[in-house]
């Protein structure tokens, strides 16, 4: 959905992303002129203070766009859901 | 090929003899069980919490799988993963391969879990006695396994 208003995207959460943001997911809508993941980082990290902390390392912070594993210079064109989360500890 | 991301246990005798059931092509089974340690950077333990992205998980899982037959001649592939609050001594992660002969299986149940402890969306919690909580940091070890995995 790309309007003049901007692009209306699901952001989730996980892990100490999650708890440092305070929420695990919410419905934003991002200003046309972001085109990268890093682009959404940025603009992410100037929404409040808890985003400023969540985001602070933002180097160590991995995404995925609709739940695909994606690097900080992905294209965030038709993206439905982005999710930021730290590297994975499964297994 | 399967892929579970689960709450419950699971039984590593009972899921090797479905997955193996009827199958005479089948000459090497490999199992992997992965468990919650009782200690972490020796400091011990009360509980470890698996959070994960529903719906990514599953088709990450199904992803590095279908990577892995593409790799090895297998006949049969099963993954399991544990999710919410474990203790320690419970399993984790089941890790099944079978193929005719026995170096596929041990290579791609090796490849699975060194691949999904880097691509599958799991991130652990843990929770020491006095109730304190500590998000699982990455091993650069476990990357340093899964990219002895790539192809030049």
């Amino acid at each position: 959905m790309t309007g003049s208003n901007g692009t209306t995207v699901k952001l989730l959460y996980f892990a100490w992303v999650r708890e440092k943001v305070g929420r695990a997911e919410e419905v934003v809508e991002l200003p046309n002129h972001l085109e990268t993941v890093a682009d959404v980082i940025s603009w992410v990290k100037s929404r409040g203070p808890e985003y400023a902390s969540a985001f602070e390392r933002s180097e160590v912070i991995r995404a995925a766009i609709d739940q695909r594993h994606v690097q900080p210079s992905a294209s965030i064109r038709g993206a439905r859901e982005i999710a930021f989360f730290p590297p994975v500890t499964g297994g | 090929m399967a892929v579970r991301v689960q709450h419950e246990d699971f039984d590593v005798g009972a899921e090797m003899a479905r997955l193996t059931a009827g199958r005479t092509d089948i000459g090497a089974v490999v199992t992997f069980t992965g468990r919650v340690r009782g200690e972490a950077k020796g400091q011990p333990i009360a509980s470890m919490m698996l959070e994960h992205y529903p719906g990514m998980t599953e088709q990450e899982l199904a992803r590095v799988e279908a990577e892995a037959w593409k790799r090895w001649r297998l006949q049969a592939s099963l993954i399991i993963h544990r999710i919410g609050e474990l203790k320690p001594g419970d399993n984790i992660v089941l890790v099944i391969t079978a193929s005719a002969h026995r170096q596929a299986a041990f290579e791609a149940a090796e490849f699975l879990m060194d691949y999904l402890k880097t691509r599958a969306p799991f991130w652990k919690k843990e929770t020491a006695p006095d109730g304190t909580g500590h998000w699982v940091d990455a091993r650069e070890s476990d990357e340093a396994a899964a990219k002895r995995w790539e192809v030049a």
